[in-house]
């Protein structure tokens, strides 16, 4: 009964916030209302039994990935004016990617009550006796090693990438060697000097 | 608790309901409370350290000065800026609040004593905390001024990069007790060289344990870190703007969160509600008392660092995160996982 009211209360929430996100005038209120589905997305994965799941969700997107997305949207200047006036331009694009993923939905929920889908339990049977953490780990170290390995070399390189691309030389900066400010020493720094009367500092 | 109210003739879901309702009352109510006195506490240790009285004047040594503080904040008027986002004002408050105060559900205060004792614990709280930071940010951006919005900026900045390596420090601890349970995580830690309990004396661990504290005062933004609301610079940070209980809840969560800190420290590293001895005499003292005197002790070191030492500029603070914490707590990493291949799971094969 709770599970039932719970799942209609997520499922509702992410639905209705995925459509607001789409809706709202306001970019940074759009940002905040994805953040609302991803939320809720992590509570119908609990419900699910996938609590690994739902708390990476909530961990890598709601707590990293939009934080940045916000901070972002919120630093631009945005004229809504010309945002909507582009609405027309894209509308037949947009009604081209909707219907493709209609498609799919239909597709896949036809392809669902065609007949169990067993592909994923033959290519890795999981034992119900484990817990998530321990199913997901002894996949991800053992059968799929080299796929997750080469998906961080593609994070590694993209990064690589982002750096390369932003970071340029600037003339004129003074950096600081935090090594070498502890090193010095008040006799390093500070002498005395017997100065006589009427004559320049030599230093 | 549930088997009590079922017995009294509840349905299952009516009985899971109200027990889990006044489970979370049992501790949302004292923590408030408890709120209120560690705000009097950290008021006077800075006081007694900067060898001034602290409150005095409320109450029989002062003790009251939360509740009249609190008393006058609830009868201001709460003032909204005429360019302010309304909405998003009001909700970030709410959203910082009530943030401090779920990361509670799962932190066991004596065994079985928890409001929820979920497999993924400690990730509930990362997620948990990571969330804190949507209630700083909305509330700069939403307040339309400009010190506000730069404390918004400062604070996504250092909270994720702190996050970066509590993330890497918490593997530690994780890969040591074998589970992400909290219970599990607190009953690894019995008996180290047979009479000490706690995962800070192990010599691997150590150096994680100091570093988790410093990491703790970064995450929760209080001094030397409080770069989010450093007076000299954002007048108040991202509270500039607020006033009444708008500005309470911000009060309330931070300190919240502050004792929330703390006990993951006595959790993860000092054995929480296990006694430090594993000495039977000790074990008649309730787990729960251990628990929140561990909890009170974390609080005076973090407000004796309070208390002495300076602000951190800001390009140093992201330097102690990025390239001597996150480095250092990725070697420890490797060297935890390495010796725990080498004596616990047998070797390389």
């Amino acid at each position: 009964m709770i599970h039932v009211l719970a799942f209609y209360l997520f499922a509702i929430l992410v639905v209705s916030s995925g459509a607001l996100t789409i809706l709202s005038r306001n970019p940074v209120h759009s940002v905040l209302w994805l953040i609302m589905a991803f939320f809720n997305a992590a509570g119908l994965m609990v419900l699910l039994g996938a609590e690994f799941i739902a708390m990476l969700l909530v961990i890598v997107y709601v707590g990293a990935v939009a934080v940045l997305f916000l901070f972002v949207v919120m630093m631009l200047d945005i004229d809504f004016a010309e945002l909507r006036a582009g609405f027309v331009n894209y509308l037949p694009f947009g009604l081209l990617i909707a219907f493709v993923l209609l498609a799919e939905i239909v597709l896949g929920i036809g392809l669902w009550s065609a007949g169990p889908i067993e592909l994923a339990q033959r290519a890795a049977p999981v034992n119900p006796e484990l817990s998530n953490i321990q199913a997901i780990g002894g996949l991800l170290y053992t059968r799929y090693i080299f796929l997750f390995e080469a998906a961080g070399i593609v994070l590694l390189v993209a990064m690589i990438g982002a750096i390369v691309l932003t970071h340029r030389a600037r003339g004129g900066v003074r950096g600081q060697n935090v090594a070498k400010q502890n090193r010095r020493r008040p006799q390093d720094a500070v002498h005395n000097v017997n100065q006589p009367v009427g004559q320049g500092v030599e230093l | 608790m549930t088997a009590f109210f079922q017995n009294l003739g509840l349905p299952f879901e009516g009985a899971w309901l109200l027990s889990t309702i006044i489970g979370i009352l049992v501790i949302a109510l004292p923590l408030m409370l408890a709120v209120a006195m560690i705000i009097y506490a950290d008021r006077k240790i800075w006081a007694a350290m900067a060898l001034r009285r602290g409150p005095n004047v409320v109450g029989p040594f002062g003790l009251l000065q939360s509740f009249a503080d609190g008393a006058k904040v609830f009868l201001q008027e709460t003032i909204i800026p005429s360019a302010a986002n309304r909405t998003l004002f009001l909700i970030a408050p709410i959203i910082t609040f009530t943030v401090a105060l779920i990361a509670w559900a799962v932190i066991p205060f004596q065994v079985g004593v928890v409001v929820a004792n979920i497999n993924v614990g400690l990730l509930y709280i990362l997620a948990i905390s990571s969330l804190g930071v949507y209630g700083v940010v909305l509330s700069g951006w939403a307040s339309n001024s400009k010190y506000p919005f730069y404390s918004a900026i400062r604070a996504s900045a250092q909270m994720i990069s702190y996050e970066v390596s509590i993330g890497f420090i918490l593997v530690c601890v994780v890969l040591w007790a074998g589970s992400f349970n909290l219970t599990a995580i607190v009953e690894s830690q019995r008996g180290y060289y047979g009479f000490l309990n706690g995962n800070g004396f192990n010599p691997l661990l150590f150096p994680m344990a100091i570093m988790f504290l410093i990491s703790a005062m970064a995450e929760t933004g209080r001094a030397p870190f409080d770069l989010t609301e450093a007076e000299s610079e954002l007048v108040a940070g991202y509270q500039t703007e607020y006033s009444s209980m708008a500005f309470a809840l911000f009060w309330l969560g931070e300190y919240a969160n502050v004792i929330l800190m703390c006990g993951l420290n006595a959790i993860l590293f000092w054995g929480g509600y296990l006694p430090p001895f594993d000495w039977a005499p000790l074990y008649l003292v309730p787990g729960i008392i251990w628990f929140l005197a561990k909890i009170l002790f974390f609080f005076f070191v973090f407000s004796w660092v309070k208390a002495t030492v300076p602000r951190y500029r800001y390009d140093q603070l992201m330097r102690l995160g990025w390239k001597i914490f996150l480095p250092t707590s990725l070697f420890f990493v490797f060297l935890v996982s390495g010796f725990l291949m080498l004596t616990r799971y047998g070797g390389a094969q």
